[in-house]
């Protein structure tokens, strides 16, 4: 038995745990968190003893490709893994910091309501974050990023009986889109680079990858591009930096774990394992260092102003992730996992302990209290001093700038269509899959014109008519069907786009199909026994309907192409029947999925989360 | 029109009555129990909180479902629901009403008034106002008020908080706006309530004190800790000047702005395209028959229960306690939490006698420890002091050590690139060493810490001291011989004095708890009662001051030592002060005594540990005692202790009448002998203390219980703090005041049940003394019962008068082997007689 063979343990191991928790009865505390423990505690020995066995035998990259989950021609989608330096330093921060949050959550968490859902979703995070650091290649660092965001969504809504958690839970996860929409781009334009699903251990092939960008490197440069955005989403770097606060709704334990830890330097992991592929783009590099610079300086203005323990934490941490993302970009591998691994533990750390500030500076300034102390800040002038202060603490108006030009603008489109009934949109887009195929058939009798917008003009078809369903403010039913057609819209175009095979269509649309129809099954039975399921507001029909929830949220990730269902093989495929040139048609594509993912998971937050309709008991302020 | 305005907006009274109905809670350090009603007290208790309910949506008892479920399983006993039923509502609608209360289906959904009127920008101009002022707002608002969490202070603070943001506004090149009319109008100076109103609510005065209702209970805890500290400036360390008119005049502005910029176009006020208006919050409220039932639940929860503890009492029967030597007398606070340890004191030891106080043992004054730079009230909140006590000499060991994990450079970039890679694999190694081996840490909160055990305290007045701030340094002979006197008086402690008499104290220590000044002597103003303690004993062992007593008639002959000592709650450990000063035979006494002590706080340990989960009861007392002590420093528990939980019950009177009966912890003990005290002038002394103190620590609980998520704080375990003040859900979340879900779910919302041993009629003159103090009893926000011992019969008070009250249960078990049902039961026991 080789080395490679056991890597699959550490993907097998965390998956393994996730299953035997979901089977626990959820009034058994003590098995419950066992399993957390014992999972977690697994992972560290064998990680800490293959470690030390890798380091005495020669240190060298281990690579295996696992699992081959789709073949066609042309075409490889499977699952692969690595282990290299940067895959030990987060295998071990992940496993110990883990372990110890499953020890202290055991007691903190009980009584607590959702005791098993904690560690459930500690376990999928858990899951998702092993897979990320062992992953081989894009895709499967792919699927350990979704179900991070998705880990990431249900632990900041842990308290999904209030208005705000939820809330900042979609702010947080539309962040987190933005990140993914990066990370499909740039594994697109990767496919038409390499024409295959490639590893990360041949990016690290130096002559490899200079000569391929030698000749492609406006390619090059979008690839990293892509890859940059989605590092800084998931990092919380400018301009996305105010969303690490807001991630602190859940209990403080799983804040620290995820948001003082492992999951902000996810985006660190990605630039170190890509590094071989940019290190070679200067101007990359000096982007990546701006970026950071920026994000320090911004970050510790804000953090200087901040006048809440977690924010301050939160706003430090991630001036210290702008110095990694420099020193990244300098070369510095080393010095960033060092830099890694301090920052998570003070910052973890800070974070657990944080309710003791109370009783640590009451003291403190009740035995050396200085009246209007002076900092820093004083020698500046005045005028600069005050704007500087307004600026820290409206956290540099970036939500506001983001809101302005990103999401109203989308939702600015979505609102034209207001107005659409169920059955405009299903006889319309009857009407028009109906034209669309006419001339696809007589498409050698079309203008060239119209033959090479046409896939372009179905995308946007579709992205269209799904940001309808995700400004839909009423008709809960519109919006779900919406996001549901948008698949046949994409598929659609990428049929019409080059010949797409009937088992790729199937295969893509298998899963939307079983959850769309599902789903809209559950919406029905819903709408039948509560009545109103609106847009409007928030209902909480989970309170009353924990199964129900749980069955429509599986739904709603089957409809958005989670990696339960082949669908998530499809997208992948879809975008590969995508040219190089088509940057426009990947693109409608590509924010269309991430749109349809906002707009299920606001149906979801919707209907199920929130504070309760119904207050026959106690329901918390909008504002707690 | 201004002159209309002036006329139906009177902007003072209104703000007078919103601050009257906000959370009165002020900051953390200082965390004070009261009635979260209190703004209702003045109704009768099922009245007032009908009314609250109806108007704020506060959910007020336990649900319908819960009732009947506590029904079923026994907890409510049937003969005392029909015995409430028949007595309220006729014996001849037994059968129908009993229907109703167990059968019937009610609709039990809350609705409110509070809101309704600001609904209507979501209504009918589609903008989610509170969504877009509210994060703005509550960051300007907790970084002014900030008590050093920031690095970076709000500039300007000590112009107030209006005129500070006009500064910024002036003084720099950006704004808190982004329209232009809202900073205008606040630069004009002349920006006031009613003007800012007319914007935004219309030419419609009628609808302005709604209005500001709705917008204020948008976010009580925010509105509710500037009003407080309005009302008392000197709750904050850092002092802010702060009203409750500045909130609504920013709030009012920031509404202006957001409406401004979400229609560029213009838009109408509201009151202009208000068809209906929303109902008056203070139109009367109906009596619905759902309120009724659960009026007849609740009391037949609390009559279950109280019905157990006086058949209890009226079957224990007196005798005279043998004249032989007494080993020692002690002193202890009324608190609940001592009801347990007071019962293995006397359990071991038959020849000592225990008396409950409140805890800070007429020791009414300011403390300012060494070095400290301000000084901290000892007493029960209402009193304002005229001394101070100072600590001197207290050693070396400085009370705050520092740890560079809660250092603020460690949020700078330089400092924190260097810190992370040096401190952050220290951390590591902390968070470790704070899972596997908690142990005592700089931040925690030690009771212990209070006070140095060998500082010198300046309890007696020399004339060496000058003032300080009008207060006077240490008492006066006369000052300290009547605060003994009437401590002792009133617990009836003035002859037959034992070699030692213990003058024990209370605090709490927890780690990572920001609620942790809820946890100390409530006596005290939230803080350890080992000051009060020392001091106590110092004033009674003076010589001069038993000169002057023994003129009263209270001789202490000098074979007597007071000593005082500080009980730690939640670690269950006893410290005992000025042990040097005891004569030799004395501490030899003291030595074994401590015996007793420390065998009967091993079994406190235990009989506490079957309320929590995590320990093994059924270990040996000693090593239950181990864990709960590992408890209080451990960072990942949320239960240091569970505090006043389960409290009901206040007792007043001669030990004994409660010393054989087993109240599991849920009564305060206050000592009284009516025999002293044919007058009841002890008694109102104590009443008067007791009633607001015990009344509402018991209030908080029980409407922290039934609505943890209006009242209460909810989980901790996502709390942030906020400022050092408050903490909030997340960063853009309201304050939340009142207690924690962990410290209240095990906790039955009783009214607490006062049971006085006196006769009616003095009772009843005593209570009308005060109308302060009447109403508490005549509302039934506590309830009264009154026990004639030459009888042996209760009276219960109601409706001004009492009537007798005859015990439904007739017999009561006796209580064989405690340590059994400790290990076996961890819900609430029933009452049981204790063999002597």
């Amino acid at each position: 038995m080789t080395m490679e063979n056991l890597l699959e343990l550490f993907i097998l191991i965390p998956l393994l745990g996730c299953f035997i928790s979901w089977l626990i009865p959820s009034n058994n505390e003590q098995a419950i968190s066992i399993v957390a423990y014992w999972t977690s505690l697994i992972q560290l020995l064998l990680a800490a003893g293959f470690t030390l066995f890798w380091i005495l035998d020669r240190s060298a990259t281990l690579h295996a490709k696992e699992w081959v989950l789709y073949r066609t021609a042309g075409y490889e989608f499977y699952i692969d893994l690595m282990f290299d330096s940067i895959t030990a330093v987060y295998l071990l921060m992940g496993a110990f910091l883990s372990f110890l949050i499953s020890i202290y959550s055991r007691y903190y968490l009980h009584r607590e309501s959702g005791y098993k859902r904690f560690f459930n979703h500690i376990l999928l995070f858990f899951f998702g974050y092993n897979l990320i650091v062992f992953a081989g290649n894009m895709e499967t660092l792919f699927i350990g990023w979704e179900v991070l965001g998705l880990a990431s969504f249900l632990l900041i809504a842990f308290y999904r009986d209030r208005y705000l958690p939820v809330k900042n839970a979609l702010k947080v996860f539309s962040i987190y889109r933005i990140g993914d929409v990066g990370l499909i781009l740039a594994m697109w334009m990767s496919h038409h680079l390499w024409h295959e699903n490639i590893s990360f251990i041949k990016l690290s092939q130096y002559e490899l990858v200079h000569h391929q960008l030698q000749q492609h490197s406006a390619i090059g440069i979008f690839i990293s591009l892509m890859i940059l955005v989605a590092a800084a989403a998931k990092s919380a770097q400018f301009p996305f930096t105010s969303w690490l606060p807001r991630a602190m709704e859940g209990p403080t334990p799983s804040t620290a774990i995820f948001y003082g830890a492992l999951s902000v330097h996810m985006g660190v992991f990605l630039l170190l394992r890509t590094h071989p592929f940019w290190e070679h783009q200067v101007s990359i590099r000096f982007l990546i260092a701006i970026l950071g610079l920026a994000t320090t300086l911004l970050a510790t203005g804000s953090a200087r102003v901040q006048s809440s323990i977690k924010s301050q934490i939160a706003y430090a941490s991630t001036a210290q992730i702008g110095l990694i993302f420099i020193e990244v970009s300098l070369g510095f591998t080393t010095l960033a996992l060092i830099h890694f691994a301090g920052n998570a533990f003070l910052r973890s750390y800070q974070l657990l302990v944080s309710p003791s500030i109370v009783s640590y500076l009451i003291r403190e300034q009740f035995y050396h209290f200085v009246p209007h102390k002076k900092t820093i800040e004083h020698y500046f002038p005045e005028k600069v001093r005050n704007t500087l202060y307004v600026w820290s603490l409206k956290e540099w108006n970036v939500d506001f700038y983001l809101r302005e030009w990103l999401w109203s603008p989308l939702k600015k489109v979505g609102d034209q269509l207001n107005g659409l009934t169920i059955s405009t949109v299903l006889w319309g887009s009857i009407l028009l899959w109906g034209v669309a195929l006419i001339l696809y058939h007589f498409e050698a009798a079309l203008p060239s014109t119209i033959k090479t917008i046409l896939p372009e003009l179905i995308g946007f078809t579709g992205l269209i008519l799904v940001l309808k369903s995700f400004t839909e403010r009423k008709n809960t039913v519109l919006s779900w069907l919406l996001v549901s057609m948008n698949h046949m819209w994409v598929a659609l175009a990428v049929t019409v786009n080059s010949h797409f095979y009937l088992d790729h269509i199937l295969l893509y649309l298998s899963g939307v199909l079983l959850c769309g129809g599902l789903g809209l099954a559950a919406l029905a039975y819903l709408g039948k026994q509560e009545r109103n399921i609106s847009l409007t507001q928030f209902h909480g029909h989970s309170y009353e309907h924990p199964r129900l929830a749980a069955v429509f949220l599986i739904c709603s990730l089957g409809l958005i192409g989670f990696p339960i269902t082949p669908t998530f093989i499809g997208e992948d495929l879809v975008f590969s029947h995508i040219e190089e040139d088509q940057a426009l048609l990947a693109i409608f594509i590509a924010v269309s999925f991430i749109v349809d993912s906002l707009a299920v998971m606001r149906i979801y937050s919707r209907v199920f989360l929130g504070p309760h309709s119904k207050t026959y008991h106690e329901v918390a302020h909008r504002s707690a | 029109m201004d002159h209309q305005i002036t006329l139906t907006f009177e902007q003072e009274q209104v703000l007078q009555k919103i601050k009257h109905f906000l959370p009165a809670q002020g900051p953390l350090k200082d965390f004070i129990h009261h009635n979260t009603l209190h703004a209702f007290q003045q109704l009768p208790f099922f009245e007032g909180i009908r009314k609250a309910s109806r108007i704020f949506g506060y959910k007020v008892s336990l649900s319908l479902s819960e009732f009947r479920g506590l029904f079923r399983s026994g907890r409510i006993h049937s003969d005392v629901l029909k015995h409430i039923v028949a007595e309220q509502k006729g014996g001849e609608n037994l059968d129908q009403w009993m229907n109703k209360m167990l059968h019937q289906p009610y609709n039990s959904s809350a609705s409110s008034r509070i809101g309704a009127l600001r609904a209507k920008w979501k209504g009918l101009y589609h903008i989610d106002l509170d969504g877009e002022v509210q994060p703005g707002l509550f960051r300007i608002l907790c970084s002014y008020l900030d008590q050093g969490i920031s690095i970076w202070a709000f500039p300007k603070a000590e112009l107030g908080l209006i005129s500070a943001i006009r500064y910024l506004e002036h003084k720099s090149f950006t704004s808190f706006f982004r329209t232009k009319r809202a900073k205008q109008l606040l630069l004009s100076n002349q920006v006031e309530i009613s003007s800012l109103l007319t914007i935004l609510v219309g030419d419609r005065p009628e609808l302005f004190e709604q209005y500001l209702f709705d917008q204020q209970f948008s976010h009580q805890g925010w509105s509710g800790i500037v009003s407080s500290i309005e009302s008392d400036p000197t709750l904050l360390m850092d002092t802010r000047k702060v009203s409750l008119k500045d909130l609504i005049t920013l709030e009012l502005l920031l509404e202006i702005d957001a409406l401004d910029r979400s229609f560029p176009n213009g838009w109408e006020p509201l009151g202009a395209k208000l068809r209906h208006r929303p109902q008056r919050l203070f139109d009367p409220v109906i009596l619905h028959e759902l309120d009724e039932v659960l009026a007849l639940w609740q009391q037949a929860f609390e009559w279950t229960y109280f019905d157990q503890v006086l058949a209890g009492i009226s079957a224990v029967h007196y005798v005279e306690p043998s004249s032989g030597q007494l080993s020692f007398q002690a002193m202890f606070c009324i608190d609940d939490r001592e009801c347990s340890l007071r019962r293995y004191l006397e359990r071991l030891d038959q020849s000592c006698r225990t008396f409950g106080t409140p805890g800070f043992f007429g020791v009414d004054a300011f403390y300012q420890p060494e070095h400290g730079k301000f000084y901290s009230k000892i007493c029960p909140a209402p009193v304002q002091p005229v001394h101070l006590i100072k600590e001197l000499n207290a050693g070396k060991q400085p009370k705050h050590q520092r740890d560079l994990v809660y250092h603020k450079r460690s949020h700078s970039f330089l400092e924190a690139w260097v810190m992370s890679q040096t401190l952050g694999f220290v951390s590591a190694f902390k968070l470790f060493q704070n899972i596997f081996k908690p142990s005592a840490n700089p931040a925690m909160a030690s009771s212990f810490k209070h006070m140095h055990p060998d500082a010198y305290l300046t309890v007696k007045y020399d004339t060496k001291f000058h003032d300080e701030n009008d207060l006077q340094i240490g008492y006066r002979v006369e000052e300290m011989a009547f605060r003994v006197k009437s401590v002792l008086r009133s617990i009836g402690l003035v002859d037959h004095f034992a070699p030692i008499v213990y003058v024990i104290g209370h605090g709490a220590s927890s780690v990572n708890n920001p609620h942790f000044a809820a946890y100390d002597c409530g006596a005290c103003s939230g803080k350890a009662g080992s000051v009060n303690a020392r001091a106590f004993c110092q004033m009674a062992n003076d010589p001069d001051v038993r000169n002057l007593l023994s003129r009263d008639g209270i001789f202490i002959p000098d074979e007597t030592q007071f000593v005082g000592g500080l009980h730690d709650t939640t670690r269950d450990d006893i410290v005992f002060y000025d042990e040097q000063a005891l004569s030799t035979i004395q501490y030899q006494q003291h030595e074994q005594n401590k015996i007793s002590f420390n065998e009967a706080l091993d079994m406190n340990a235990k009989e506490r540990s079957r309320r929590l989960v995590s320990i093994d009861t059924s270990l040996r007392a000693s090593q239950v005692h181990e864990k709960i002590r590992e408890r209080s420093v451990s960072i990942f528990e949320p239960r240091p202790e569970l505090n006043h939980a389960t409290n009901t019950l206040c007792v007043v009177g001669r030990r004994h009448i409660s010393k054989g009966v087993f109240l599991d912890r849920r009564s305060f003990l206050n000592s009284y002998d009516y025999t002293l005290d044919p007058e009841g002038d002890a008694l109102f002394n104590i009443l008067k203390a007791a009633t607001p103190v015990c009344g509402g620590i018991n209030l908080e609980y029980y409407f922290s219980r039934t609505d943890n998520q209006k009242f209460g704080a909810g989980s901790k375990l996502p709390h942030n703090v906020m400022g050092l003040i408050g903490v909030a859900n997340g960063i853009d979340g309201d304050l939340r005041p009142g207690l924690p879900q962990q410290m209240i779910e095990i906790h039955d919302p009783l009214r607490l049940l006062f049971i006085v041993e006196q006769k009616p009629e003095i009772v009843l003159k005593t209570i009308q003394r005060t109308p302060e103090l009447y109403h508490w009893y005549l509302n039934e926000w506590v309830l009264l019962v009154v026990h004639d011992a030459e009888c042996n019969t209760f009276f219960r008070f109601n409706s001004g008068g009492f009537v007798p009250y005859h015990p439904l249960q007739k017999s009561v078990p006796i209580l064989l082997n405690l340590e059994d049902l400790l290990v076996k039961e961890p819900e609430n026991l029933p009452v049981y007689l204790i063999p002597s």
